[in-house]
């Protein structure tokens, strides 16, 4: 035992695997920093260059390159409120606000800490766990992870903001989206209209993209501002440790729940952050800041994150069963390497499993103290007028999307999608509530279905089932207790909000006919088929008709009421333009897109949005479109990619890449 | 009559243009074909990180190492319908060439053998390239009081439980052995893959599985030494004249046809059997395909199939193969032909049963053409 250790511990240190690492390191720093691009667009660059390396030293560089993209995908969601990935889609509810404040210094110093010691305390504890794992991953069967789905959805409660049954409502409109697709009992297909794209259902990054991304960016677009509003950048690297140490024991607890989301195959990393944010506030004293740009906000999801990709290590590592988009891509690395997955790993092969578990612990160490130099300069985008900044953002937005089917459709559900974010952004419908209930919506069903099958009812009396089960009333009591609104101000702000109560009843109106689509589509299938989204849709009708009544007969100061173009503090701004003009711009790129492929419909959007928008000089334009034409070519050579095509490839063969 | 034998000057100068380029078009093919400094897209109609990925990017250097003019090979994933838009889009695209190569899986036949209404594709158009086989072993649990695979027979009867991945998957090769078989098996599907249905056995949820057989010797192996899993068969292999023979990993485990007789004391046949064999052959011997489009001139096809063989003596394929490709070889030639024909084939009788049989028991609905 004491050998193995060693063993390993002398080959993590030989110069030839830190370079590695550290190769790895960068590689997945560069990806991370660009929202979107995940994991799995990271290893797929690495993995041509496996060939004739030594195993421990390309595992060091694929290693080195999953750890820190949570740690870089911080910067996008701190500083322009885009979720990195899906792993730091919580950290935006809380980063993004100090940003805006002009704190991004801070946000950002506080987030790698927590990531930093989130990766170590989850190295830590693989290093005893891997040993007795085998045993306790099994005991999680269909039925513990149907209530571990079920406890993920009792964030819900946390996040449910002002109004509950909105907050209900729009976790069962995520629950339907989440739904769309082969159903997973019978394979037959649910919601699709005909459509193609909507066979695998909508993407992840889409959802994740469309909802939090694009009402930012469109709310930017109006004021014509910096993103810090204040432009105090400040010296806020102290301030940021400072807000780790004071939430040290938060951090160690979101690590060892990230960790152990991560072990569990079937879960999924997409909620760790949700879960650890919920934590966060189910156990905070004082929670009027939450939303609005408490530091516990970010340290609570980064100590997760990171945390979270060394417990997703053990099954993929244990039973060759990848726990996430880019653990799949892992594993396929590791068996280029020759290294198969396998009870073995933690036999003959132990020293490689400990070598993998501290390569990790040690990129963390490299990734977190790379971006915490980077965070001061990095964190002066934001003073950099928005005009300027935004078409960078939405071209790279758009070319994130399509990295989900590379299809045009891919821009035309993220228009949807973000239409939808936009609207629930101004008439305060939670977008977390929603997006955990998509995440969730193909577990619980799957897991639920099976459980049925395996064990009948009598699942329900499981023992691990009933643990979680108690765990999950008291996440959801908690929740209650300590709900989070980051709608924005409260007092007063209500009151007037209530004059645009039409307005408001008519988004509520048209969510419901969403729920009426659900359930005329689910009325056609099968039973097994339907059972899923015909529950769902009934709730979401009930929980719709109660918001309807408070919008219909509520007092004026009811806390349905919610319209951010009355109570925003943009309101009485000089400058504010037309509220569709963010939409305009994207739908225009999307347009184009389809007329000419994206390529060229990019390029045509740059030059026109820096002059007609921006108004930059003509010098600004050509250097700037030059700069990221060239930025995306690259990007989409080395990921050997076709951008999505329009009427005129359609008609015409052209050379990539406007092919 | 006349009129057919006079030519214009015009025409005859068209018409000896037009040799001229066809003669100049075909020549250098003819003489040797040569991707110096091209760029070969190898399709994938996955993304990246899963089985059909990680076989591409293991040939794919080896590929454009010994292929005339050391071409770079890059592999393009395309993911999207269950396969079947990335290969609509290699079957409408892709020009014979040879800089655009297509690999297919089990995954992309069988939508294709069932008549799925997103398949726009036509595998007989295609040349192909290479086929890489592979095999699986079937394995139950003790507590059915099987102990080896010459027990089977007492599974008749039994309740069994298949963590199934759907009834269109890859998964519906088991579907339809078992049921030929009389076993008694409830499919419990939404599984993702075969490693999460051998956890699901393994937390004894499901008391009957099957793994590829990598997957098989590296993690199930340990549980048959360790007395919780007992092996019933292997899927079996195809001999060079198509017939099912038994896998030369497994030598001492029947083969599927053999478990059959040992259950029903006849051997297989009948129309039950030929559609079982011909998603048999789609989803095992010919699970994995290299394609070149519709039209592609056979001195290309010869070169890449000329590149196929010689790889295999690289040092780099030798070492890797086994963790890849499992025990198989990847095969060329007349070989490669009788997979592609034999699991690309279906008669539409016999689609229509399968499909029939998967609405009325699984509730499957292929969706309207």
């Amino acid at each position: 035992m004491m050998d193995t250790l060693l063993t390993a511990l002398v080959t993590l240190f030989t110069f030839q695997h830190l370079a590695y690492l550290l190769l790895g390191v960068s590689v997945g720093l560069v990806i991370g920093v660009i929202p979107g691009l995940g994991g799995i667009a990271g290893l797929s660059l690495l993995v041509p260059f496996l060939y004739g390396m030594d195993p421990i030293s390309a595992l060091g560089m694929l290693i080195g390159l999953v750890a820190v993209i949570p740690t870089s995908d911080t910067f996008s969601s701190v500083l322009m409120g885009i979720p990195g990935s899906s792993a730091s889609q919580a950290t935006v509810l809380d980063g993004f606000p100090m940003a805006k404040q002009g704190q991004a210094a801070r946000a950002l110093s506080a987030a790698f800490i927590s990531s930093l010691f989130g990766g170590v305390v989850g190295a830590v504890v693989l290093t005893g766990f891997v040993l007795i794992a085998r045993p306790l991953i099994l005991l999680f069967g269909s039925a513990e992870l149907f209530m571990l789905a079920l406890f993920g959805l009792s964030m819900v409660a946390v996040l449910a903001g002002r109004s509950l049954p909105k907050g209900l409502a729009a976790c069962a409109v995520g629950l339907l989206i989440g739904s769309i697709g082969a159903a997973p009992a019978t394979g037959e297909f649910r919601m699709i209209f005909g459509t193609e794209y909507l066979y695998d259902g909508i993407p992840l990054v889409i959802i994740g993209l469309g909802l939090f991304a694009i009402p930012e960016i469109s709310d930017l677009l109006r004021k014509n501002s910096s993103i810090a509003e204040g432009n105090v950048l400040g010296s806020g690297w102290g301030l940021g440790f400072l807000d780790w140490w004071r939430n040290i024991f938060l951090s160690i607890r979101c690590a060892g729940i990230g960790c152990m989301i991560g072990a569990i195959p079937g879960l999924g990393g997409s909620v760790v952050d949700w879960i650890a944010y919920g934590h966060a506030v189910q156990t905070a004293k004082d929670t009027s800041k939450f939303g609005k740009g408490d530091p516990r906000g970010v340290v609570a999801p980064e100590s997760a994150n990171n945390a979270m990709q060394g417990g997703a290590l053990l099954p993929t590592m244990l039973f060759g069963i990848p726990g996430s988009g880019s653990m799949a891509v892992f594993l396929g690395g590791m068996v280029l390497i020759g290294i198969e997955p396998g009870p073995s790993m933690v036999g003959p092969d132990l020293n490689i499993t400990y070598s993998i578990i501290w390569s990790l612990a040690l990129a963390n160490i490299m990734g977190a103290g790379i971006c915490l130099a980077l965070a001061q300069p990095i964190s002066r985008l934001t003073s950099i007028p928005f005009q300027l900044l935004a078409p960078c953002m939405i071209a790279l937005i758009c070319f994130a999307a399509f990295q989900a089917t590379r299809d045009l459709s891919d821009l035309v559900a993220l228009l949807a999608i973000g239409l939808v974010g936009i609207l629930m952004k101004r008439f305060g419908w939670p977008r977390p509530a929603l997006l955990i209930g998509y995440v969730l919506a193909p577990q619980a069903e799957t897991f639920f279905y099976q459980a049925l099958q395996f064990n009948g009812w009598s699942f329900l009396i499981r023992p691990g089932v009933l643990i979680i089960a108690v765990l999950t009333l008291a996440s959801i009591y908690f929740g209650l207790k300590n709900r989070v609104d980051d709608t924005g101000p409260t007092g007063d702000a209500v009151v007037t909000s209530h004059t645009s109560r039409n307005v408001q009843i008519a988004f509520a109106l048209a969510m419901m006919a969403f729920f009426g689509m659900a359930l005329w589509d689910a009325s056609g299938q099968s039973f097994l088929g339907a059972v899923f989204p015909l529950g769902v849709g009934v709730v979401g009708v009930v929980f719709g008709f109660i918001l309807l009544m408070h919008l219909w007969r509520g007092h004026e100061d009811h806390p349905a009421f919610f319209d951010y173009e009355i109570v925003g503090d943009h309101v009485g701004n000089e400058g504010n333009s037309w509220f569709w003009t963010g939409p305009a711009w994207i739908a225009a790129l999307v347009a184009a897109t389809a007329l000419v492929g994206f390529y060229i419909a990019m390029i045509v959007f740059f030059v026109a949005f820096l002059r007609l928008r921006a108004n930059a000089s003509w010098t600004k334009t050509v250097v700037m479109t030059a700069c990221a034409a060239g930025f995306i070519l690259g990007l989409a050579y080395m990921l050997s990619l076709n951008f999505p095509s329009g009427w005129l490839q359609s008609a015409y063969d052209l050379p990539w890449p406007i092919r | 009559m006349t009129g057919l034998f006079t030519t214009t000057r015009r025409g005859a100068i068209g018409m000896a243009l037009g040799a001229v380029a066809a003669f100049g078009l075909a020549g250098p093919a003819a003489a040797e074909v040569s991707f110096e400094g091209k760029t070969i897209e190898w399709i994938i109609p996955f993304s990246a990180g899963g089985g059909s990925d990680t076989w591409a990017r293991f040939n794919g250097p080896l590929l454009g190492k010994y292929l005339p003019g050391n071409p770079t090979v890059v592999v393009v994933n395309e993911p999207g319908g269950g396969s079947t838009k990335g290969t609509n889009l290699f079957a409408a695209r892709a020009k014979p060439d040879g800089l655009t190569i297509l690999g297919t899986s089990g995954s992309t036949q069988f939508p294709y053998l069932l008549g799925d209404p997103r398949v726009r594709y036509e595998y007989a158009d295609w040349k192909i390239a290479m086929a890489a086989p592979t095999g699986g072993v079937a394995y139950t649990s003790p507590s059915t009081g099987v102990t080896g695979p010459e027990d089977i027979a007492k599974l008749a009867g039994q309740k069994l439980i298949y963590a199934s991945q759907g009834a269109t998957s890859l998964d519906l090769v088991p579907l339809l052995g078992f049921k030929m078989m009389g076993l008694d098996v409830q499919h419990v599907f939404g599984f993702k893959g075969r490693g999460d249905g051998r956890l699901a056995f393994e937390r004894g949820e499901t008391n009957i599985d099957y793994q590829t057989s990598s997957a098989y010797i590296k993690n199930v192996q340990p549980l048959v030494d360790a007395g919780t899993a007992v092996p019933l068969f292997s899927w079996g292999v195809l001999d060079d004249d198509g017939k099912l023979v038994r896998d030369p990993t497994f030598p001492d485990l029947p083969h599927f046809g053999e478990a059959y007789e040992m259950m029903t004391g006849k051997a297989p046949e009948g129309p039950d059997y030929d559609a079982y064999f011909a998603f048999f052959t789609a989803g095992f011997p010919a699970q994995k395909m290299v394609f070149l489009p519709k039209d592609t001139p056979q001195e290309i096809v010869d070169a890449y199939q000329a590149a196929f063989e010689a790889m295999k003596n690289d040092p780099e394929y030798q070492a890797n193969k086994e963790a890849v490709l499992g025990t198989y070889e990847q095969v060329t030639g007349k070989a490669a032909d009788a997979l592609f024909k034999k699991g690309t084939t279906i008669t539409p009788e016999l689609r229509k049963q399968v499909v029939e049989m998967l609405a009325a028991d699984y509730g499957v609905k292929l969706g309207e053409k």
